[in-house]
């Protein structure tokens, strides 16, 4: 990226400028740190707009930044087909109200990531039809991906624990 | 079948008497009979033909099953060694091949799948996952199988090539072949008997 | 008749396809609700082979993730390896030489062939087309002895390390190389011969499992899949990344999205991907291949042992794991299946403080339900084959 900003950044910036709490291009990689109230708009308003038309949601995780306030961190990466440009949008999520809304109305795509994001970090996301577990078994207690769970800590369904 | 010819006659015929006179006294002839040429030869004809007629149960999930495929691809034959057939039933099969890693959500099926084959069966553990875990130290996999159900062979390697295997088949087959009569029904796997 | 259709009383049997089941690869489970042989309702439930990639990942230093990464799409395990080097490059901000990106090239091509022959091998496993599975495994055992040749091993290769490769390509590569591809390119003929005109293999797979192309995008669909139903994107023509701008191949397009389609676009794949390879082969320039900074990629053996400075870089690097300054990138590859992206969050220490994949083939399972409603439940087998799912990405 050239040192001008890019068309991204610059359009969320004028169209949402309360929401936007941080944008950097670090490495080339255009990345704007929104407010998790707006998600919703924004990325509606990245879909649809017609310079931007961001058709893929590429991929939706989350950060465990631990001894940090807000702790976590959930990360969307999207792809526009047409313009061939990436944005990633990070939302950040305090323990304490560990919910954000869920982006299922705009890309169906979004639906199971959003189920391991539940499963391996423990967000829960408002408006999912169908938040449980999907990489680990019901009976799991715990949300593994944390930073304070142990590596080792098996809960084995069947036989011994070690 | 020329070594136990007319030996199996006659073995037959006397093992039918044995049973006429009661069960419960079979271990007593056994006993007085022992290693007697009779009882080893019928169980040398039974292993041989165990040994050289399993039917796999390709229990696969992961990587290792690659090479499992390849195995049963026209270079490395498993064909040749008798157990070309797979039998994707556990009522089918006697001879359960654990290939992959086992994670804890996956262990419940697997024990049920040990517990529903009829003996004899054997158990092959196939690649270091389902031997000790593997290099997956963590809250997921099953630090090997053999603390579920009991395992005869294990071939180790990530995957192993299937030179490995094949070794491990023909090490199967000696030890199949050593068995005897008594050494089946065992019952279900240790991990749900003890419960 | 019809009266009897009418008060014939009938109920919604449903079934579970379980996760030890040849079909299903063995790590997934399919709860099906069947009115006859009609599929009403489709659930689909992974995680059967979830081995906690991310937390190893964490657990270990930047060099110790390679191994893991072999193991995510463990049938082209390559390509991972090289995506998640280049992106660990990224957030470095180093540049490989010339020839360990031809090399780099050459390697991740031959894992594609790899995956796409066992896709096509497998499929006619599971439709009962059991000599095409035994020539393809064939091919594929030969592109293996290639790449056995290179890397030592078969299937997890741990080939590719940050700032270049483990080694160089051997002596007399190229023309081993020739020799494979003229076997693999008949066995491709008789295989072709043998399915894409069959009349059971077309009655199997076409028209059953369509995606239509907005849909797909909607979903998340990247690679064979979405080529498949007709929408043009490919990371190596989309972001060109080693030395993909510099050599001339083709991608192909698909028309419908129906199974046919994806069979046939994997087909015409495995042709470019032998083209790619001839073409890097002969476009090889001389030169190193590992980058020359000692901090990140240690040097050979005979500097190490006996200059101070590689040892000491060498025992600090494979001990405490190569610093990389912190900062976060995502650096999206094209893998056999579609767009393998690595999202790396470094904090500056040894260990990456998260590694995330994004696994081509988890949208392509959750969208499962919405290709084979309404089918009859033998078209779950094509559709579910040529999807691809292979468990050790879907689940990590």
């Amino acid at each position: 990226m050239t040192a001008m900003e890019s068309i991204t950044l610059k359009k969320l910036k004028e169209r949402f400028p309360d929401s936007i709490i941080d944008t950097h291009s670090f490495r080339g990689d255009d990345t704007a740190i929104v407010k998790k109230e707006d998600i919703l708009k924004i990325c509606k308003f990245l879909r649809d707009d017609n310079e931007l038309l961001y058709n893929f949601m590429m991929d939706l995780t989350a950060v465990d930044y631990y001894g940090r306030e807000p702790r976590f961190e959930v990360v969307y990466h999207l792809y526009s087909l047409k313009y061939n440009m990436r944005v990633r949008i990070k939302v950040p999520v305090p323990e304490s109200d560990c919910t954000t809304d869920s982006i299922i109305p705009v890309w169906i795509g979004a639906d199971w990531f959003e189920r391991e994001a539940y499963d391996l970090y423990g967000i829960i996301f408002k408006g999912h039809p169908n938040l449980k577990r999907i990489l680990l078994y019901e009976e799991f207690e715990g949300h593994p991906l944390r930073k304070d769970y142990p590596v080792r800590g098996r809960q084995p369904l069947i036989g011994p624990k070690n | 079948m020329e070594k136990g010819g007319t030996g199996m006659g006659i073995n037959i015929a006397m093992s039918n008497e044995q049973r006429a006179m009661g069960a419960g006294q079979e271990e007593g002839i056994e006993k007085v009979l022992g290693n007697s040429v009779l009882l080893t030869k019928l169980d040398e004809i039974i292993g041989w033909g165990r040994k050289y007629s399993f039917f796999l149960y390709p229990f696969i999930t992961a990587c290792c099953g690659m090479e499992f495929m390849s195995l049963a691809g026209p270079r490395y034959d498993l064909d040749r060694f008798g157990s070309a057939l797979p039998r994707f039933s556990p009522r089918q099969a006697d001879l359960l091949m654990v290939v992959g890693t086992i994670s804890h959500k996956q262990a419940p099926i697997l024990v049920k799948v040990y517990n529903q084959m009829t003996e004899p069966k054997w158990v092959f553990s196939f690649g270091v996952c389902a031997t000790s875990g593997g290099f997956y130290d963590n809250y997921a996999t099953v630090q090997g199988i053999d603390t579920l159900i009991p395992v005869d062979v294990y071939v180790p390697g990530c995957p192993p090539r299937p030179e490995m295997v094949i070794d491990g088949l023909l090490k199967l087959q000696q030890k199949v072949a050593k068995e005897r009569w008594s050494d089946w029904p065992r019952g279900e796997a240790p991990v749900t008997k003890n419960k | 008749m019809t009266d009897l259709a009418k008060n014939l009383h009938t109920e919604h049997m449903v079934i579970n396809m379980g996760p030890s089941h040849p079909v299903t690869h063995g790590t997934v489970k399919f709860l099906v609700t069947l009115d006859g042989e009609t599929i009403v309702d489709f659930v689909v439930e992974i995680g059967y082979l979830h081995r906690g990639f991310e937390k190893m990942c964490e657990n270990s230093t930047w060099e110790q993730v390679f191994p893991y990464t072999d193991r995510l799409n463990y049938l082209s395990p390559i390509i991972n390896n090289v995506g998640y080097a280049l992106a660990v490059e990224k957030l470095i901000g180093i540049d490989t030489p010339e020839r360990c990106k031809y090399v780099r090239v050459i390697v991740s091509e031959l894992s594609r062939l790899a995956d796409h022959l066992t896709n096509v091998a497998a499929s006619g496993l599971e439709l009962g087309a059991f000599t095409a599975f035994l020539y393809f495994v064939e091919a594929r055992d030969l592109v293996w002895d290639l790449l056995e040749s290179v890397c030592g091993a078969r299937l997890t290769s741990n080939y590719v390390r940050i700032g270049g490769l483990k080694n160089d390509l051997p002596d007399g590569f190229k023309e081993q190389t020739k020799e494979v591809f003229k076997r693999c390119r008949e066995l491709w003929i008789d295989v072709d011969k043998l399915l894409t005109k069959n009349r059971i293999f077309i009655d199997r797979l076409k028209d059953v499992g369509i995606m239509p192309p907005d849909e797909a995008i909607a979903w998340g669909f990247t690679g064979p899949c979405l080529r498949a139903s007709g929408v043009p994107y490919d990371v190596r023509k989309a972001q060109p990344y080693l030395v993909y701008d510099q050599i001339d191949f083709e991608i192909p397009i698909g028309e419908k999205g129906d199974n046919f389609d994806r069979y046939l676009v994997r087909m015409e794949e495995i042709n470019q991907s032998m083209r790619i390879v001839e073409q890097a082969l002969d476009k090889l320039p001389d030169g190193p291949i590992n980058v020359d900074m000692p901090e990140y990629r240690w040097q050979s053996k005979d500097d190490i042992y006996t200059k101070i400075e590689s040892l000491i870089f060498h025992f600090k690097t494979v001990t405490g794991g190569i610093r990389v300054p912190p900062g976060e990138v995502y650096f999206p590859v094209e893998g056999a299946n579609g767009e393998v992206g690595f999202y790396l969050v470094s904090d500056g220490s040894g260990k990456p403080y998260k590694c995330r994949v994004r696994p081509p083939c988890f949208p392509l399972t959750a969208a499962m339900p919405r290709m084979i409603k309404g089918a009859l439940i033998a078209d779950i087998v094509p559709t579910f084959d040529m999807i691809h799912m292979i468990g050790g990405e879907c689940d990590r």
